[in-house]
């Protein structure tokens, strides 16, 4: 199959183009025949996609499986995948089909609502795949259309106010990263990714309204993507429309975000920002290594008084992404491979986090935590698969956690002992938000007299789980399955980055120097 | 000679002779019961015009001595004209009727501003400039206050006939300048008077009256004022006139005068145009945040948008020119499609401008919904609908330009812009349903319309329909 990439990107679209044209009426079977065509086109999507992996040569560190055809202004309609991006690719077929399962229960507007899943799906596969410039922000932008609608029309009591904050927020970052691609483009004249990858960007120092640039060109382009991708990773301090969003998403559009969406800050980063501006990337590093380290703390200890469970999990993904960006661009093997694991990792846990939430809200239509207590008693394999994403999340060995911040502790180590010190003690607060959030909510005695009668999981939320279990244990215990994927793709990566600074001389010891 | 001349401007004296029969065919025959037939059959007119400029016409030429231009930048922008002006006649038969507004001088004035802009975009000296302009204006003043009876309507085209009449004021007097210090009115010697710096004083003056004159016309911020008022009180097919046509042609002018005039001088005019780019992106989007009244908003909307198209001209190269057009195409249909919507709106009968009234409309008429969510994020600029494509390829030629500040400037402006977008968005699809709802079904043209520009808008991801290449070419012969 010489279209491979393109049948999955654009398979769930083909669904949901059916759904739109050819479903009629609004009846109970109109709803469940809408549900089951998003879940078997998903589920097709997966399956397809696990030809990709199959196909995968992990040892080829340049783009594979690349599609090519022409297109307008110039820019070409490029797919391809290589051993960054190919496991987001994976982590995004592999969590649609059971975001839709999620979602069974869904009364309104089902048609939309699997339209505009469906489509999300395409948008944020067509990200992770696009090889040229305007059609990564093309996928990367139109993604806020659905979540936007997805947030408005299902969302909670304030969703109007958290749907217009995500979109203009992100939209905001991202025109900024608009218009450095059309300098790049001005300066490498193509807005082919590969081909911007070769490209060395000028870095010669210059004045901007007096202003003096370290890195010049390259910094600013930097600067550009940075406003995009921090919005979208997010970053402290511009996290702050995730937990609104997060609050006010239905179920599905929490999982869809947490795991998915927020990973195209950190893809970003590793596919634009450091390949591509090297030496801007070496030159604001440090900045990006203390607002890590701030928000791994700040934002656990919001986490840690948080009232809305919701709330909590958001603030704790944000806390986790700062782990990510130290990683990074911390540009050395184990630092890039640790925050793409955690990144995988991490779309595991807090989509089950989120799904753990949505259980129990389905159940009692309240997210704060003092309304619960003792669910235990209750429902006791809830219980344990709650205790299993809470120990994960907190990065207990064994789980997937673990190993991400671990791997990212160590890359950033070497380069800057004290954001090290500091991000490590994140490690402690995660583990006192979410074992207190956990004792809370499932331990101690059932007094709640509207929680007596609480059923524990069907057998449709058990089977929802069960992949993320399997996944969050295998890779804990067996992290060369997702690691030697990765890692020569890194390896290319860290290699090219070092060189170009060298080459750059900046002047006074550098990340790379360190490094060696 | 003459006969040769002749052939060039067929298309217009075809459409003037029309416009004049009709006339007088109405006036002794069967007057405002024949405003149907007209309406149909002017738009049929154009539409084979447009066909005819279109098809034919390989090679630049000039008529009358230099004073009229026929090339691929005034074809381009006259088969904009004439295919968007027949729209939105088709578009305003089924409203005038039912609103008892369709007489048969309607079609009739539509046309005649019509031949005004093509001469506008094909002029080749400042007198042509002249005769067009004020043949389209006066043509427009009448037209906006169409709804004699209402106080809105006659108070929208006196604004805009005492406003137009001072801009046409400064711009006359502006080309009185420029003939006075170049010597002569034709464009080719223009030219070769203003060169980068040896611009005499006076015709510095005269560049920036005309460019003053021209902006009102497209209005560009300082020179808006008019439009907010205009689009308000007109009837809402006029309005969607006003929104389309008249801007390609007096965008067409701009062009046509800054670089066939004043193409040596171009860093003497670039910073006047990108300014007035500025200000149009910041203050349509800003004002335009606070408005409930659909039509005041696509007022601002407008304002905005010929803030992005303004920003392809400043660039001052051949890639802007091609950016604008591309723009203009682009705008072009997006505003059809909108009216399209805005037309068909309506409570018992009566038409409703109020966006409040659109609470929950998605449950109504989840199709027409659907196809406004579209041409709203198109207007907004999101990928991967093709009114992003228009701001990318403006950007593009700022940058270009060397006008990196405006580009960003452009982009931030596109956000604040995008609120108001989202806020119809939301009272579609998240607001509140209300008591009064709004009728559903309605004209099948309308509905029509607005589903062709909205598919326009997604599948025009896929190759732009061609624009690209006719705009390359428009803009090729302009600047050379």
């Amino acid at each position: 199959m010489d279209n491979l990439l393109s049948i999955v990107t654009f398979l769930p679209a083909l669904a949901a183009l059916i759904l739109a044209l050819f479903l009629r009426g609004g009846d109970a079977a109109a709803d469940r025949n809408a549900k089951w065509l998003a879940m078997i086109a998903t589920s097709a999507t997966f399956v397809i996609s696990l030809f990709i992996l199959f196909q995968f040569d992990a040892s080829n560190t340049g783009f594979q499986m690349v599609e090519e055809g022409t297109w307008i202004m110039g820019m070409n309609y490029k797919m391809g995948v290589d051993g960054i991006s190919v496991l987001f690719v994976m982590l995004t077929t592999f969590m649609m089909p059971l975001t839709i399962l999620a979602s069974w229960d869904v009364k309104l507007r089902v048609k939309e609502y699997m339209i505009a899943f469906l489509l999300l799906e395409t948008l944020m596969l067509g990200v992770f795949m696009a090889l040229d410039l305007v059609l990564f922000y093309l996928f990367f932008e139109a993604g806020l259309i659905p979540m936007f609608l997805i947030i408005g029309i299902w969302g909670g009591k304030n969703r109007i106010y958290a749907s217009f904050k995500f979109f203009l927020y992100t939209f905001l970052g991202s025109v900024l990263m608009l218009v450095a691609m059309v300098a790049m483009y001005a300066d490498a004249g193509t807005t082919d990714i590969p081909t911007l990858l070769a490209h060395e960007f000028a870095f010669a120092d210059f004045e901007v309204l007096g202003i003096h640039i370290v890195g010049g060109l390259q910094t600013m382009l930097w600067l550009a993507f940075f406003a995009s991708f921090a919005v979208k990773m997010p970053m402290w301090p511009v996290h702050t429309w995730l937990p609104d969003a997060h609050v006010q998403a239905p179920t599905a559009g929490s999982v869809v975000l947490a795991a998915i969406l927020l990973k195209m800050g950190g893809y970003g980063f590793l596919r634009f920002s450091l390949p591509m501006f090297p030496v801007g990337s070496e030159v604001m590093a440090p900045l990006v290594f203390w607002m890590s380290a701030i928000a791994i703390v700040y934002t656990s200890l919001v986490a840690l008084v948080q009232e809305d469970m919701k709330k909590l999990i958001a603030y704790s993904s944000v806390a986790h992404m700062g782990y990510v960006t130290m990683g990074i661009f911390a540009a050395n093997q184990q630092g890039i491979d640790g925050a793409i694991f955690q990144m995988i990792s991490h779309g595991f846990i807090s989509g089950a986090l989120f799904l753990c939430v949505g259980v129990i809200y389905d159940r009692m239509h309240t997210r704060e935590i003092d309304a619960y207590g003792g669910l235990v008693n209750r429902m006791p394999a809830y219980a344990l698969i709650f205790m299993l994403f809470t120990m994960a999340n907190v990065g207990l060995p064994g789980t997937s956690g673990f190993i991400g911040e671990f791997l990212t502790l160590m890359g950033i180590f070497q380069v800057n002992t004290w954001v090290a010190a500091v991000a490590a003690s994140g490690v402690i607060f995660s583990a006192a938000y979410a074992l207190w959030l956990y004792r809370r909510v499932v331990l101690g005695d059932l007094i709640k007299e509207s929680l007596r009668t609480i059923q524990d999981m069907t057998a449709r939320e058990k089977w929802i789980f069960a992949p993320l279990v399997v996944m969050t244990l295998w890779l804990g215990v067996y992290p060369a399955a997702a690691l030697d994927i990765i890692g020569p793709s890194v390896e290319a990566l860290v290699g090219n980055y070092d060189t170009a600074v060298a080459a750059a001389d900046l002047g006074g010891p550098t990340v790379a120097e360190a490094n060696h | 000679m003459i006969s040769a001349d002749l052939n060039i401007i067929l298309p217009e004296i075809v459409l003037a002779v029309f416009a004049m029969l009709a006339l007088i065919g109405a006036v002794y025959t069967g007057k405002d019961k024949l405003a149907p037939v007209l309406v149909w059959a002017s738009a049929a007119v154009m539409l084979v015009m447009a066909l005819w400029i279109g098809t034919t016409g390989g090679q630049d030429q000039t008529a009358f001595w230099g004073m009229f231009t026929d090339d691929a930048f005034s074809r381009f922008a006259k088969v904009a004209i004439l295919l968007s002006a027949a729209v939105v006649l088709l578009m305003s038969e089924g409203y005038m009727s039912r609103h008892g507004l369709l007489r048969f001088e309607y079609p009739v004035l539509v046309l005649l501003s019509v031949v005004g802009m093509m001469v506008m975009v094909s002029a080749g000296d400042l007198m042509t400039l002249y005769m067009g302009l004020e043949l389209q204006s006066l043509a427009l003043y009448v037209v906006a206050s169409l709804r004699r009876d209402s106080e809105r309507s006659t108070e929208a085209g006196l604004k805009y006939f005492v406003l137009g009449a001072l801009s046409s004021g400064l711009l006359l007097y502006g080309a009185s300048l420029v003939y006075g210090f170049a010597g002569t009115t034709l464009f080719s010697g223009v030219i070769a008077a203003a060169t980068e710096g040896h611009m005499s004083i006076g015709l510095l003056i005269g560049l920036v009256l005309m460019i003053s004159g021209l902006a009102f016309k497209v209005s560009a911020v300082p020179f808006h004022m008019w439009t907010p008022d205009v689009y308000e009180g007109s009837p809402t097919p006029v309005t969607a006139f006003f929104a389309t046509a008249p801007k390609v042609a007096a965008m067409g002018l701009f062009a046509r005068l800054l670089f066939d005039a004043f193409g040596g001088a171009i860093a003497d005019w670039s910073q006047v145009v990108a300014l007035l780019s500025l200000l149009s992106m910041f203050l349509g989007a800003i004002a335009a945040i606070g408005q409930r009244n659909i039509k005041r908003l696509m007022a601002y909307s407008s304002i905005t948008h010929m803030g992005f198209a303004l920003m392809g001209l400043a660039a001052g190269t051949e890639f802007g020119v091609q950016a604008m057009l591309v723009y203009m195409a682009i705008y072009v249909t997006m505003n059809v499609g909108t009216f399209a919507f805005i037309l068909s709106l309506s409570r018992e009968g009566q038409p409703v401008t109020d966006i409040g009234a659109l609470g929950m409309y998605s449950k109504r008429e989840p199709g027409k919904a659907l196809a406004m969510l579209v041409l709203l994020f198109s207007l907004a600029g999101v990928p991967p609908l093709v009114g992003f494509f228009g701001k990318l390829y403006v950007l593009q030629a700022a940058y270009g330009g060397g006008l990196a500040w405006l580009a960003v400037a452009g982009v931030i402006a596109s956000v604040i812009s995008a609120f108001y977008y989202l806020r119809i968005v939301y009272f579609m699809y998240f607001g509140e349903e209300r008591e009064d709802a709004l009728d559903t079904g309605g004209s099948p043209v309308l509905w029509g319309f607005l589903m062709v520009s909205a598919f326009l808008m997604v599948a025009g991801v896929v190759n732009l329909f061609g624009v690209e290449g006719a705009a390359a070419a428009a803009a090729a012969t302009l600047v050379n």
